[in-house]
């Protein structure tokens, strides 16, 4: 069974190296990176599995698989006192599976899992050989920019993950509050010339910014590389976000790319799922795209969309469970780049998922904690589920009763009563937070009027 | 075979009274309602003289055959009484008694009295459906939404909505105590001698007894077949068959059959025998401790509750300081709502005015245990203990739900819909701007006014000259009905900033 998989797969992938030119071969490594310091650890090759897709990054020549595992996802647990902690166990499960199926590149943040997720990607990390993989982490100093406690924030994450370097360290969520943001976060406090110090000092070896914003900001910050010098930028790409973002606070990936491309920067990719969307589209188009390719999960369609560009470093993956991470590197492990006509097939499927009335909600939590107890993530993830699966309760239907009950019961399972939308007063704390903006009071309240109104509908 | 007629009955009326009472999603209510409205008392007080004038012309016909058929208080001591006989040796564990006639006519004339001043607490008390409806609300039913929930979480693992899980809540500590000591009494009464409860307490028992002396069919002792082996004695729950005498209190019989149905030589008969009236007379203890035991206190302590409401104010604000900007950062802790004191109780959509409510309301539970939004629970205030009030801690009185007005059997509660719901004003309610986050937390809200159901929450500028001032709730009173969204939706905790209190008159629009 399983050698019949395998040759399989080396066939699709002997037969699309020659055919595709989007394919990962096409690389150039132009080792010209002037940032790479400190004998111990430069050009440096994290460990490497056969099966896996890997990516040379053209500033140092570092061999990055093209899954990457982001630390934002884990599954949490309740302790003793009721508060939520990282499942530890579980974590050290994945991590080592992930090592051993080549995923080297491990990215999180002070901010990740209610402060948990560097230190837990620590313990798990650093039973291993601190070269056998690549660190990434961000400053985010969202809420205090003063010096001091940016520098502290600085500091504990060398504690936290259990190292003396970051292999790739960043400026957390570039363009929210546009360029002046930056310049408070960052300049004004003289952290970004500590941080280009300590770039050259060989404890941060790769210097990035990763990005939500309009395209004035992106502009304004891509400007700034003959400054400082980008090493690499994180954006958010899909196969939805690359021509159908909002256009007002997110720019088309596309537009991202192209830009990142030209100047021969390194692109680290973030949500590539959409925080999960992508692989649970709605009924309709999950037909089609099994109806394309029966083998292929629905998931794989969106990885392999990132993967196919050549400029793409790493895509994040933010793996919760065993399954996840199984499904990934099946998808990486000879991985098979999609041809034109797929790119095609799936810009027209992003186009049609236009049509659902969905919230574009990525689970990120940024959102959170609302100060007001709504489960704001929890919400919308549960009408999208419902949305795409085809089982919104409309009236008039003949499966009317029967959807309208099982909407209420399944929201009254998925969020505790306290925590639902009739409970959001519109405060719009949230707003500036979500990284997609989204105007999270009027979908919160969008929804709670169509629960209102199932609940009054009491035949 | 009247026996066996007897107890088919019984079983279901005591299944369906007692399931309707644990019933928390409406479904048997549907069947079942009119169990519950052909209870003596609750009927009396519904004024619903079709029923009184049939559960007397049953009386008058075929004896107290209410206290063995329809009341779940007198069936469930049977069952009781039936295991007790179970045990070795005690299968004719009965002795002929007489009437203890001032007690049972003491009770019953100090429960006619509570039920013309007013008394309700001491009526609930007495009454055999109130005391059932308690049992099964606040003992049973938690036990019952326990094991539901238990199915519920099966069911969710197995993405099924055959169940959905209920909150399990302590409604009131007073009405629990009293549940559990009146379970317990009839228990230990009804282990040890049968029907003791029921012919020298019940009221109702002893109303119908006035009529059950007159029935027209009863059991007769034929002298000339009994061979004086006293079985039917021993073995009579109610203690009213004396074989010395062979007399048989018809006051007290319930017309179980037993002694029908044990009588090896066919001596006793239910027959027409009308006027040939006989009482047993040899005496016999009887426990009376039931008054006494029942008299129970009402549990809350008003010092204790004015002391959490005060140190629940000063949380307040501490709680609702927005936190530090962090992002991913789980959830806010939500406070509990914390029940008002309100200057007039809330009373149902469907009753008349306050005082009409607490003078006919049995205090049955009925309605405690339909109702879904967990509005309503037994009040602790004393002058109405036990009989349910609204508050909104939990829920509200949703727009769409009339179920306490279907089930009330009282009268208490009348059948409304719920298109008439909207127009009858029970409550009103009132703003309290310093606990309102507008001005706490200086955001904007407005959730009161977007879930008011009658649009009477009018949202107005703080400072009206201001381009961009925050706005704060008015209530408009022609249009509030007292329903409890605004209050129940207040984001203030643990004491809302807009609460209501009940209107003396339900007033309908």
């Amino acid at each position: 069974m399983e050698n019949k998989d395998i040759s399989r797969r080396d066939f699709l992938r002997k037969a699309s190296e020659g055919a595709v030119a989007l394919g990962g071969a096409a690389l150039v490594g132009s080792c010209a990176s002037p940032s790479s310091p400190d004998g111990a650890s430069s050009t440096k090759s994290a460990s490497v599995n056969e099966g896996m897709e890997y990516r040379t990054n053209n500033h140092n020549g570092d061999k990055v698989s093209l899954l990457g595992y982001g630390c934002m996802r884990w599954q949490m647990k309740k302790d003793k006192d009721g508060k939520d902690i990282v499942d530890q166990d579980s974590v050290n499960e994945l991590v080592d599976r992930a090592l051993e199926g080549g995923v080297n590149y491990f990215d999180t943040s002070p901010a990740y899992l209610q402060g948990q997720s560097e230190k837990a990607a620590g313990i798990a990390l650093s039973r291993h050989p601190r070269k056998s993989y690549f660190l990434a982490t961000k400053l985010s100093n969202f809420s205090n920019f003063s010096e001091e406690a940016s520098l502290k924030m600085y500091r504990n994450s060398f504690v936290q993950m259990q190292t003396d370097y970051f292999d790739y360290y960043l400026l957390h969520a570039l363009g929210g509050g546009g360029y002046p943001q930056f310049v408070r976060r960052y300049e004004d406090n003289g952290l970004m010339d500590f941080l280009l110090k300590e770039r050259e000092a060989g404890r941060i070896r790769q210097l990035g910014f990763s990005f939500h914003g309009n395209q004035e900001s992106f502009d304004q910050f891509i400007a700034l590389h003959d400054k400082y010098h980008w090493d690499f930028v994180q954006i958010q790409m899909n196969y939805v976000d690359w021509r159908h973002a909002d256009g007002i606070r997110n720019v088309n990936a596309e537009y991202l790319y192209e830009e990142l491309d030209k100047r021969e920067i390194p692109i680290v990719v973030m949500e590539p799922l959409q925080g999960g969307r992508l692989s649970r589209v709605p009924e309709g188009i999950a037909a089609m795209m099994k109806g394309r390719d029966p083998e292929r999960s629905i998931a794989s369609w969106a990885f392999r969309f990132v993967g196919s560009y050549p400029r793409i470093l790493t895509a994040l993956s933010g793996m919760t469970y065993m399954e996840h991470l199984r499904e990934n590197l099946d998808t990486f492990t000879g991985f098979v780049p999609l041809s034109k006509d797929d790119l095609e097939f799936l810009e027209e499927m992003a186009t049609l998922m236009q049509e659902y009335p969905t919230v574009n909600c990525n689970d990120c939590k940024y959102c959170m904690p609302c100060p007001y107890g709504i489960d704001i993530p929890g919400i919308f993830r549960h009408y999208n589920d419902l949305v795409n699966e085809g089982k919104v309760a409309q009236k008039g239907t003949e499966k009317y009763r029967k959807l309208r009950r099982e909407y209420l019961l399944s929201y009254n399972r998925a969020i505790p009563t306290l925590r639902q939308a009739d409970h959001c007063i519109g405060c719009r704390h949230c707003v500036p937070e979500c990284p997609q903006s989204i105007d999270i009071p009027s979908e919160l309240h969008r929804i709670d009027s169509y629960v209102e109104s199932l609940r009054r509908d009491t035949k | 075979m009247l026996r066996k007629i007897r107890i088919v009955l019984a079983s279901i009326f005591f299944i369906a009274i007692t399931l309707m009472l644990l019933d928390f999603t409406g479904t048997l209510h549907r069947y079942f309602a009119w169990m519950a409205k052909i209870q003596f008392l609750p009927a009396v007080m519904a004024l619903n003289v079709g029923v009184i004038i049939l559960l007397v012309l049953l009386t008058l016909v075929l004896g107290r055959v209410y206290c063995s058929v329809i009341c779940p208080l007198g069936i469930y001591q049977d069952i009781v009484s039936h295991l007790s006989s179970k045990r070795k040796g005690k299968k004719m564990r009965f002795t002929p008694s007489p009437e203890l006639k001032w007690l049972r006519y003491g009770v019953w004339v100090l429960f006619i009295a509570c039920l013309i001043i007013g008394l309700q607490p001491i009526v609930a008390l007495l009454a055999p459906y109130s005391a059932w409806g308690r049992i099964v609300q606040s003992l049973f039913a938690p036990l019952y939404q326990w094991g539901n929930n238990l199915f519920a979480a099966i069911s969710a693992r197995a993405d099924s909505y055959a169940f959905y899980p209920k909150e399990v809540w302590l409604r009131s500590i007073g009405t629990l105590i009293v549940a559990a000591v009146t379970l317990i009494v009839i228990t230990v009464l009804a282990f040890k001698n049968g029907r003791t409860y029921c012919n020298t307490i019940c009221p109702v028992g002893t109303t119908l007894s006035f009529f059950s002396r007159f029935s027209l069919l009863r059991p007769v002792i034929n002298t000339e077949k009994c061979r004086d082996c006293h079985a039917c004695e021993k073995k009579c729950k109610a203690s009213a068959i004396n074989i010395k005498e062979h007399s048989v209190d018809y006051s007290r019989c319930v017309d179980c059959f037993n002694c029908i149905e044990d009588c090896k030589f066919g001596a006793m008969r239910y027959t027409f025998a009308y006027g040939k009236k006989k009482k047993g007379t040899v005496k016999a203890e009887a426990p009376a401790q039931v008054a006494k035991a029942t008299q129970d206190k009402d549990g809350s302590d008003p010092g204790r509750r004015a002391f959490l409401i005060g140190g629940a104010i000063a949380t307040t604000s501490l709680a609702l300081k927005a936190q530090d900007k962090k992002v991913d950062g789980g959830f806010a802790d939500i406070l509990p709502k914390v029940k008002p004191q309100r200057e007039t109780p809330i009373t149902p959509f469907g009753s008349k005015s306050v005082k009409d409510f607490y003078t006919r309301c049995t205090a049955c539970q009925l309605c405690v245990s339909a109702c879904p939004n967990n509005v309503l629970r037994p009040s602790t205030d004393l002058s109405r203990f036990m009989q349910p009030e609204m508050s909104y801690e939990k829920g509200y009185c949703r727009p769409e739900c009339v179920k306490c007005s279907e089930v009330c059997p009282a009268g208490a509660i009348r059948k409304i819909t719920a298109q008439e719901k909207t127009a009858h004003h029970v409550g009103l309610a009132k703003y309290y701007k310093d606990l309102c986050v507008v001005t706490t937390d200086k955001v904007d809200c407005g959730n009161c006014a977007r879930h008011c159901p009658t649009g009477a929450i009018i949202m107005v500028k703080i400072n009206p000259d201001a381009k961009n001032s925050l706005s704060i709730p008015a209530v408009d009173e022609s249009r509030c009905i007292g329903c409890g969204a605004c209050e129940n939706l207040c984001p203030a905790r643990p004491l809302s900033a807009i609460r209501v209190d009940g209107r003396q008159d339900h007033i309908i629009s």
